[in-house]
């Protein structure tokens, strides 16, 4: 059984984007209910609402981006996921209010209706990021002896990136910056994480076509 | 300073006396807080947060029930001298009750909603605090922010609107920003009064001001020497010569004795002067740190 992967890249670049990927969840998760309270407050529901929605969405992306990391693994579609959830981000900077304003008046329970907001607001982005780190594994990982330890670093680096989302966000971004200005840097991180990533597999394409160390065929 | 030192030595030293005097006759864990009631002699308080030193939310004098204990408290009732017949009122956050069962005694005829997000709340009011529904009375257990946008999309007013809401440390930052402010408006009329009880301390004092005035234009900022609340009074029309509140209150002060309410005192301590810096950021739903600019 082969683990080579089409398109070898870093693991140090595979490794740094999802902790860049753990943050931007994070981040977004805790402005979630800075979007949402001045439609649906500031009770515990609310909280409760973002991070069921969350924490689903993050199910869902596990089970397709593991799904698809058995499908010929790339970079290139490791690549497009940060670029998508980047994409699909846009919609709670741009409208937000256009799309919470009828769950408002639709829906009277703040409980239910901060749920269908988010779920209309971040259901999409955060499933895409979900699979982020399923994949990341898929591309890590060049035998099985040492998966687990792969998935181990991986696990560890991501959810470090989400610490830094959390305590940044909560502690010092919302002090300096606007909701929106750290909604548009963590879209940036996302896009401009996924183009680093697709650079760096085509220059080490084009330089050599000798798979890199870390991907050397063992099975 | 000195002096402002011992004041400072002397009221710690009478709030630990009081602590250990005080008897705790109810304690209980909300969803949002602790809860706890505690008893010295005749005055009852209700306390959230008790660990984290909070200070009281409130309290009454068992046996004598009108009377109101905080300065804040009578400080909320300033509002009557821009309008002095409020017909339909909204106190956004219960506590003890206190505010709206003054308002219930003195206008029974007028229609009170109350907003309380924490239905334990509303339960210990009426169970230690002698708070209890009326026909005209009612409490609606929700957040004030989706209350009053509800009620501006539906065309309601009110006349008189008390923001009272505190939680944890301080206001909900969502009920601190321009867009909330502008939700308040639009339930307000001309004649409508706006009520806010806030803190005089710390660097939120600056941009809550700010945003005020740039929603309201000019208010009366009430502050006492004695309290460290400061209350914001607003309206959309523009306010009242000095001479104007000076004859309300002559005129409708003793009505306000029985809850301890020194009306008459009031009006030369209702200032439009501004005493902050008018640099700082007004808070938006876009910018709203709260509790973060608090501690600088």
């Amino acid at each position: 059984m082969s683990f080579q992967t089409k398109r070898p890249i870093p693991r140090s670049i595979v490794a740094s984007m999802t902790f860049a990927s753990g943050f931007c969840i994070m981040t977004i998760e805790m402005l979630g209910a800075r979007i949402l309270s001045p439609y649906f407050g500031g009770s515990l529901s609310v909280w409760g609402s973002i991070i069921t929605i969350f924490m689903l969405a993050l199910a869902l992306g596990y089970l397709f981006g593991g799904r698809l990391s058995t499908r010929n693994p790339n970079p290139i579609t490791f690549a497009l996921f940060f670029i998508v959830a980047g994409l699909f981000s846009l919609p709670v900077i741009l409208f937000a209010d256009a799309i919470m304003r009828p769950i408002f008046m639709a829906i009277e329970d703040p409980r239910y209706g901060s749920l269908f907001a988010a779920i209309f607001l971040f259901f999409i982005p955060t499933s895409i990021l979900g699979m982020i780190s399923p994949y990341a594994v898929r591309l890590m990982v060049s035998n099985h002896e040492h998966s687990g330890h792969m998935a181990g670093l991986l696990y560890f680096i991501s959810t470090l990136g989400s610490a830094a989302g959390t305590l940044g966000t909560s502690f010092y971004f919302v002090l300096w910056f606007e909701v929106n200005q750290i909604l548009w840097a963590t879209t940036a991180i996302l896009v401009l994480s996924g183009c680093f990533i697709l650079l760096t597999s085509y220059v080490l394409e084009s330089k050599s076509f000798k798979p890199a160390a870390g991907q050397v065929k063992r099975a | 300073m000195p002096k402002v030192a011992r004041l400072c030595l002397f009221l710690c030293c009478w709030l630990g006396l009081s602590a250990v005097q005080a008897e705790t006759i109810h304690e209980e864990r909300s969803k949002y807080r602790d809860i706890t009631v505690t008893q010295v002699g005749d005055r009852r308080c209700l306390l959230f947060n008790v660990h984290r030193g909070d200070r009281n939310q409130t309290c009454v004098m068992v046996n004598e029930r009108e009377r109101l204990v905080f300065d804040y408290t009578r400080m909320s009732f300033a509002g009557l001298l821009l309008n002095p017949d409020p017909q339909r009122i909204l106190v956004i956050g219960l506590g003890g009750g206190s505010i709206p069962m003054t308002f219930s005694d003195l206008y029974p005829q007028a229609e009170i909603d109350i907003v309380e997000i924490d239905e334990a709340v509303v339960r210990v009011a009426e169970e230690f605090f002698f708070f209890a529904e009326t026909p005209n009375m009612e409490v609606f257990v929700d957040d004030g922010r989706p209350f009053i946008k509800r009620a501006g999309i539906r065309g309601e007013t009110y006349d008189y609107i008390v923001l009272d809401a505190f939680s944890g440390d301080y206001i909900p930052e969502h009920m601190l920003t321009r867009e909330f402010l502008e939700e308040v408006q639009a339930i307000m009329t001309n004649d409508s009064v706006l009520v806010a009880n806030t803190f005089s301390t710390s660097r939120l004092y600056d941009h809550e001001s700010v945003t005020y005035q740039r929603v309201f234009g000019d208010f009366f900022n009430f502050k006492l020497p004695s309290s460290g609340n400061r209350i914001i009074i607003a309206q959309l029309q523009s306010l009242p010569p000095r001479g104007e509140l000076v004859s309300r209150a002559r005129e409708f002060g003793d009505r306000l004795k029985k809850y301890d309410i020194p009306l008459v005192d009031y009006p030369r301590r209702l200032s439009t002067r501004v005493d902050w810096d008018m640099s700082r950021r007004e808070l938006t739903d876009q910018y709203s740190p709260g509790n973060l600019l608090r501690g600088n």
